[in-house]
C-alpha cells in the first residue's frame, strides 16, 4: 500500500488516500458480507443460525437445507420452466434486437432517425399495465410461456446500445469494400457485423437472460397453472409469503417447520443465483467495453 | 430559354433529394428486412396499447371490446381524484422516489470518483466486481434478504441491536421503516453498477489536465473539484433528468414484494393500486386513468427537467 507514490505526496493527498481506501474497504465489506453470510448460513446447524450464534463460520455444519431443496417438486419444476423460458426468450430477444440495431445503424436505411424517434418515445411513454394485460389475453398468450417472451422481446436501452455499437465500432469502409465485392447485406450481416458486434452481443446476452431468469411479475399476472410457475414465482412463496402460511399444528411442530423453512431460505437463495453468478465473470470483462462503447457515444 | 433552364434546374433541385432518397431507399431495400420484425413490435406492444389508454375514459365492457365501450369522459379521473386513496398514494409514491434520488443519485457518482483515486489495480478491481455483483440477484431475492437480515427471529440486524443493549425491531412490519429500507436496499443492490458509466466518463478525462495541475501543486481534493467532477457532469445531467423521468414509475415489484398489512399505509404506492384495483378486482378503466394519470405527470416531468437542464447546462436528451 504504500508505494512510491504515495510517499512523494503531500501530507494532505496522504490522508485523502488513506481515508479514500478505508471508505471503499467498508463499502466492499457492507456489499460482501450479506452475500457470505447466506452462503455460510446454508451449510449451518439451523439452530445456531437463528440463535444468531453464525457469524464468520458456518457452525455445526449441516446440509439439511440442500436435501430439501432437491425433494421438493415445486424447486425442480420451477427451475426446469426458468431455464426454458430463459433459453428461448434470449434466443427471441436477440432475433429481434440484433438485426434491427444493425438495420437502425446503418446511414443507408431512409427514414432511421423517424424509426429511432419511435423506439426511444417508448422508453418515456407507453400504454401501462392493464392495456397492455388486455392485449395480451386478446392475443391468447395467457398461461402460456408466450405471454413471458413476446412482450418483452426488445429492451430499447439494449437496442439502443448495439446500434451504437455498430454505428461507432465497425468502420464504414469495410462496409463498402464488401458492397464492391457484391456482397450482400444478409451475408455481411452475418459474416461481418455480427462476428464484430460479438462483445456487444455477448453483453446484451447476458443482459436478457439475467432479467429472464429474475423476472417474476409477468409470471404472476400471466401464469395460472402451478406446473408453469417459474424459479421466482416459487421462490416468492418460500421467501417471502411463507411467513404468513406456517402457522398451524402444536407449537413444536410450528418450530421444526420453521427451522426447516429458515433452512431452506439459504440454500435456495444461492441455488437460485448460482446459474447468474457462474456466468458473471466470463462476462464481467466486456461491460466496460462492450457497454460503454455503445452507450456513452449516444 | 435561358429562363426555362433556370426554371427546369430549379425543379429538378427540388426533385432531387426526393428522388435520391427513393432511388437509396431501393437500393438499400434489403435493410428494411431488419428492422421489420422490431417495428412490428413496437407497434404491437407498445403503440396498440398506447392506443388502448382510451379506456382511461370509458366504461369497458368486455363483451364488445375496448373501442366499442361507451364513452364517459373524466369519470374515472374525478372519482380517482375525489376518492380518500388519493393524497396517500400520491404523497407515498412521491417520498419514495424523491428520498429514492435524493440518496440512490449521488451514491454512485461518489463510488466513481473515489474508486477513480485508487491507483492499486488489483483493489480496485476487487471493489468493481463485487459491487457490480448485487445488481443480478432479483428483486424476489432481495426482498427474501432483506426479511431473513430483518427479521424480528434472529435477525442479523436485530441481534446487533441486542448486542448493543437494544430492544428487537419488527423492521418489515413498521410503517416508519419501508422507505429506508427500500431505499437502502436499492442502493447496497445498485450502487456498484450505476457507478459503471461515471467510471467510463472519469477514464476519458485526459491526464494532462491532472498533470498540469499536480506541478501547479494542487491537492487530490482539488483536483476532484476542478477537474474531475466538470467533466462527467453531462452524463451526470443525462442520468438525472432520465432519473427524474422515472420518478412515478418506482419499481412496482419491490414494493408489491415488501408490502404487507402493517405496512401498507406507507408502501402502497400509485403502481401497487393499480395493481389490486385493475387485475385483482378488474376495475379496468378505472385503474388505467389511474395508470395514465401516473405516466402524464411522468412523462411531464421528463420534458420541464429537460428543458431546465438545456437552459442551465447545455446537456439535454433532446
Amino acid at each position: 500500500m504504500f508505494s512510491q507514490d504515495f510517499q512523494r505526496q503531500s501530507t494532505g493527498d496522504k490522508i485523502f488516500d488513506i481515508i479514500n481506501h478505508l471508505i471503499l474497504f467498508l463499502v466492499l465489506l457492507l456489499v460482501l458480507y450479506p452475500l457470505y453470510f447466506i452462503v455460510i448460513a446454508s451449510v449451518s446447524d439451523p439452530n445456531a443460525v437463528s440463535a444468531g450464534k453464525v457469524w464468520l463460520a458456518p457452525k455445526g455444519l449441516n446440509i439439511k437445507g440442500y436435501h430439501a431443496i432437491f425433494e421438493n417438486q415445486d424447486i425442480w419444476s420451477g427451475y426446469k420452466n426458468t431455464i426454458l423460458y430463459t433459453t428461448i426468450g434470449t434466443m427471441v430477444n436477440l432475433a429481434f434486437t440484433v438485426p434491427a440495431a444493425y438495420g437502425l445503424a446503418r446511414k443507408e436505411l431512409v427514414g432511421r432517425n423517424i424509426f429511432m424517434g419511435m423506439i426511444t418515445f417508448t422508453m418515456f411513454f407507453g400504454g401501462g399495465l392493464i392495456p397492455t394485460f388486455l392485449l395480451v389475453s386478446k392475443l391468447g398468450m395467457n398461461n402460456t410461456m408466450w405471454a413471458l417472451i413476446f412482450p418483452n422481446a426488445i429492451s430499447v436501452y439494449n437496442l439502443i446500445v448495439t446500434r451504437n455499437y455498430f454505428a461507432y465500432s465497425i468502420p464504414e469502409e469495410l462496409h463498402e469494400a464488401a458492397e464492391v465485392d457484391g456482397c450482400s447485406e444478409g451475408k455481411y450481416f452475418f459474416k461481418i457485423a455480427v462476428p464484430l458486434g460479438k462483445p456487444i452481443i455477448g453483453v446484451i446476452v447476458l443482459m436478457y437472460a439475467v432479467a429472464h431468469w429474475n423476472s417474476y411479475f409477468n409470471a404472476l399476472i400471466y401464469i395460472r397453472d402451478r406446473h408453469r410457475f417459474p424459479l421466482q414465482v416459487i421462490l416468492r412463496e418460500i421467501l417471502i409469503q411463507q411467513e404468513a402460511s406456517s402457522g398451524f399444528g402444536d407449537a413444536a411442530s410450528v418450530i421444526e417447520q420453521q427451522k426447516l423453512a429458515d433452512m431452506l431460505k439459504y440454500g435456495v437463495i444461492i441455488v437460485s443465483t448460482l446459474p447468474i453468478l457462474c456466468v458473471y465473470p466470463f462476462i464481467q470483462k466486456y461491460f466496460t467495453t462492450g457497454l460503454m462503447m455503445g452507450s456513452i457515444k449516444g | 430559354m435561358k429562363t426555362e433552364a433556370g426554371i427546369l434546374k430549379n425543379v429538378k433541385s427540388v426533385e432531387k433529394p426526393k428522388q435520391e432518397l427513393l432511388k437509396k431507399m431501393k437500393k438499400y431495400w434489403q435493410l428494411y428486412l431488419f428492422i421489420i420484425p422490431a417495428l412490428l413490435y413496437f407497434l404491437i406492444f407498445c403503440y396498440i396499447p398506447m392506443y388502448g389508454i382510451q379506456l382511461a375514459f370509458k366504461e369497458y365492457n368486455p363483451v364488445v371490446g375496448i373501442t366499442k365501450s361507451p364513452w364517459i369522459g373524466m369519470e374515472h379521473f374525478t372519482r380517482f381524484f375525489r376518492s380518500y386513496h388519493f393524497r396517500t398514494l400520491l404523497l407515498n409514491t412521491l417520498s419514495l422516489s424523491l428520498k429514492q434520488l435524493l440518496f440512490g443519485f449521488p451514491i454512485p457518482i461518489l463510488l466513481a470518483i473515489m474508486l477513480n483515486q485508487v491507483r492499486n489495480e488489483k483493489f480496485k478491481k476487487t471493489v468493481q466486481t463485487v459491487t457490480y455483483a448485487p445488481h443480478f440477484i432479483s428483486i424476489v431475492v432481495l426482498v427474501g434478504m432483506l426479511n431473513i437480515f430483518f427479521s424480528i427471529r434472529g435477525g442479523l440486524v436485530n441481534e446487533v441491536l441486542n448486542f448493543l443493549g437494544k430492544e428487537s425491531i419488527l423492521f418489515m412490519g413498521e410503517e416508519k421503516y419501508f422507505r429506508n429500507l427500500y431505499v437502502g436496499s436499492g442502493i447496497w443492490q445498485n450502487m456498484g453498477w450505476n457507478a459503471i458509466i461515471y467510471l467510463a466518463a472519469l477514464t476519458s478525462v485526459s491526464p494532462d489536465l491532472h498533470e498540469a495541475a499536480v506541478i501547479d501543486g494542487a491537492s487530490k481534493w482539488k483536483r476532484i473539484w476542478h477537474i474531475d467532477l466538470p467533466s462527467i457532469l453531462p452524463t451526470i445531467v443525462v442520468l438525472l433528468i432520465l432519473n427524474v423521468g422515472q420518478i412515478m414509475s418506482l419499481g412496482f415489484e419491490k414494493a408489491f414484494l415488501m408490502q404487507n398489512s402493517l405496512n401498507i399505509g406507507k408502501s402502497e404506492i400509485i403502481s401497487t393500486y393499480v395493481y389490486k384495483i385493475g387485475l385483482i378486482n378488474a376495475q379496468y378503466g378505472f385503474a388505467t386513468a389511474v395508470g395514465l394519470f401516473n405516466s402524464v405527470i411522468n412523462f411531464t416531468l421528463l420534458i420541464i427537467v429537460n428543458k431546465i437542464a438545456k437552459k442551465i447546462s447545455d446537456t439535454s436528451l433532446w
